[in-house]
């Protein structure tokens, strides 16, 4: 089968390696979702979409826990990524987050419940307002999001809420990369009798206060959310700060 | 479209043909009066049932004492018949290593006698049992028809016990799950490790404390130095004269648990963990690939947590 491609695009793939450039199309979701038009219409709408095999989406093909499947969303091999949007076709609540990467490589890691099987994708808006998007498949038996999260049956989390923990590498393999682990419950409203109560924004900033990136974080992200980021250049603390949806702010320092 | 519901018409018909559910177990006499239905090397499938763990019976003076109870209702009940089949004498008492549904899941087919296990794994049961079975549902089908948690009736505590005119060593250890039982049949030189020791296949890690697992390795390989060992029986695996499985699952976890850390240490993410290579000495054991994953799942959390400087 074989997808038409307009000039754009054509011009874009001349500039790619010819595996990648085959792989490139505007139509036919190579996802085969049923609900891909919908999901287009959703985030994407009115605006020109690219199936584009330089945003890498990582996640299992099995997830063996639905409540924690890693996601690692890999767009450095673009230019000029204004923003990008992280959503599961197949999830009750769709979206799982926005990031916008604006002095830090469009690449995070995070984890995310999921209910069912479901593409997982990235669309990611470059500054010609072309959708990239990129997904995988993750097979689950489900149970993710109307699963009780783990803190609903204590209270510890209460006196721990936004409790950040993180660390920079700045040499070896993984130079240049920061984790960060924030406590929070992240309940989806799915659950009888717990509303909705999650983290809807987290900003990291270096040490003069310029923004390396802006997350806004929805009700599937996985209970007690852990993020990855690569810096361009690793140079001295970052602040992470944010708040969730009832208002509690938090503001840490994570040392290099 | 027409021709894939053909095919897929044909595969289910395949599939129901050859189950006929019948485990096809058959007793191995392990030693005098000790039989075990060795499982496979696998994992749950709906072409195994979830025959891939080990059971076993004692024919004690006065009655048989059996060691687990297999997966499902079916495994129980053909575990039962394979029993008569060998002694005619009655069921004593049944007794559950750990909380996993693949060594208790075939109790309700000895309902009628009594069940017993250490008091955590009777906690672990009734908190867990029905989530364990449906799973067990998902992964080997109608093999699971009818099966319903039987929560075992009786308490057990370490020490020595007399069952059916035979004395028993109750050894209470943890790590696999936060109750694992240990039985030493003096009498035979059977050690029943339960799923404290795997043989020639990757442990599952669900429940697993690393650290207590491997002091309860120190113990059970202490047991096997003892005067009078002649078998240990593992929970998965074939059944040896020494403590070849032990040092197996000791290798294992030290390795996996390492991993971790390092991984953790490193700044590697949970995908970047997944991603890894199993080094050659594990690749071409049954499963580790799987098992491997699964672990990840169950043992990087917190690997993490502790490298991220977070509080447990
Ligand atoms: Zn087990």
């Amino acid at each position: 089968m074989k997808y038409p491609l307009t000039i754009a695009a054509i011009a874009l793939a001349a500039l790619m390696p010819p595996a990648e450039a085959a792989a490139l199309r505007e139509s036919g979701d190579p996802l085969d979702s049923a609900r891909w038009s919908e999901m287009q219409k959703a985030f994407l709408a009115g605006a020109p979409v690219l199936f584009d095999p330089r945003v890498k989406v990582v996640a299992p093909s099995t997830a063996e826990n639905p409540m924690q499947v890693p996601v690692t969303v890999d767009a450095t091999a673009l230019s000029g990524v204004a923003e990008v949007v992280v959503f599961a076709d197949f999830n009750p609540i769709v979206q799982v987050l926005r990031f916008f990467p604006e002095d830090a490589p469009a690449f995070l890691g995070f984890r995310v419940k999921l209910q069912q099987s479901t593409p997982v994708r990235a669309a990611v808006r470059t500054a010609d307002g072309v959708w990239h998007v990129g997904g995988t498949w993750v097979n689950t038996v489900g149970g993710g999001c109307t699963a009780p999260s783990a803190a609903g049956g204590s209270k510890e989390w209460q006196q721990r809420l936004n409790e950040v923990s993180g660390r920079q590498w700045s040499e070896g393999p993984n130079a240049g990369r920061l984790r960060m682990r924030i406590v929070h419950p992240m309940d989806t409203g799915l659950v009888a009798g717990t509303p909705a109560f999650f983290l809807e924004e987290i900003n990291f900033a270096d040490a003069s206060g310029k923004r390396l990136m802006r997350v806004q974080t929805y009700e599937p992200v996985s209970e007690n959310p852990v993020f990855t980021l690569q810096r361009a250049t690793a140079d001295g603390p970052v602040e992470a700060s944010g708040r969730d949806n009832n208002g509690n702010a938090f503001k840490a320092r994570i040392a290099q | 479209m027409k021709r894939l519901v053909c095919v897929l018409l044909m595969l289910v018909a395949g599939r129901l043909g050859a189950a006929d559910f019948d485990y096809r177990l058959t007793a191995v006499q392990v030693a005098k009066d000790v039989y075990a239905f060795i499982g496979k090397t696998e994992d749950f499938s709906t072409d195994n049932g979830g025959n891939i763990v080990n059971t076993a019976f004692i024919v004690a003076a006065q009655g048989v004492i059996v060691i687990d109870s297999g997966p499902s209702l079916r495994y129980g009940q053909q575990m039962r018949r394979a029993i008569a089949s060998v002694t005619a004498k009655p069921i004593a008492l049944v007794i559950n290593t750990h909380h996993h549904p693949d060594h208790f899941l075939g109790n309700q087919a000895f309902a009628d006698v009594p069940i017993a296990a250490l008091a955590e794994t009777r906690n672990g049961i009734a908190a867990d049992g029905n989530a364990f079975a449906e799973n067990l549902y998902r992964m080997s089908g109608d093999w699971m028809k009818g099966t319903e948690v039987q929560l075992p009736g009786k308490t057990l505590s370490a020490g020595i016990v007399d069952v059916a005119g035979r004395r028993l060593r109750l050894v209470a250890l943890d790590g696999h799950t936060g109750a694992d039982l240990v039985v030493v049949d003096p009498a035979s030189g059977v050690v029943f490790a339960g799923d404290l020791a795997f043989n020639g296949r990757a442990p599952t890690t669900p429940h697993a404390d690393v650290a207590h697992w491997l002091l309860a390795l120190e113990q059970l390989e202490g047991l096997t130095r003892e005067a009078g060992f002649k078998v240990l029986l593992p929970g998965h695996g074939a059944p040896t004269a020494d403590a070849a499985p032990i040092r197996q699952t000791r290798a294992w976890l030290t390795w996996l648990s390492g991993a971790m850390r390092a991984a953790a240490k490193d700044g590697l993410d949970m995908n970047d963990v997944l991603a890894r290579p199993l080094p050659a000495e594990f690749a071409s054991l049954p499963v580790a690939a799987s098992e491997y994953r699964r672990s990840v799942g169950h043992l990087f959390p917190a690997a993490e947590l502790q490298a991220l400087g977070a509080k447990p």
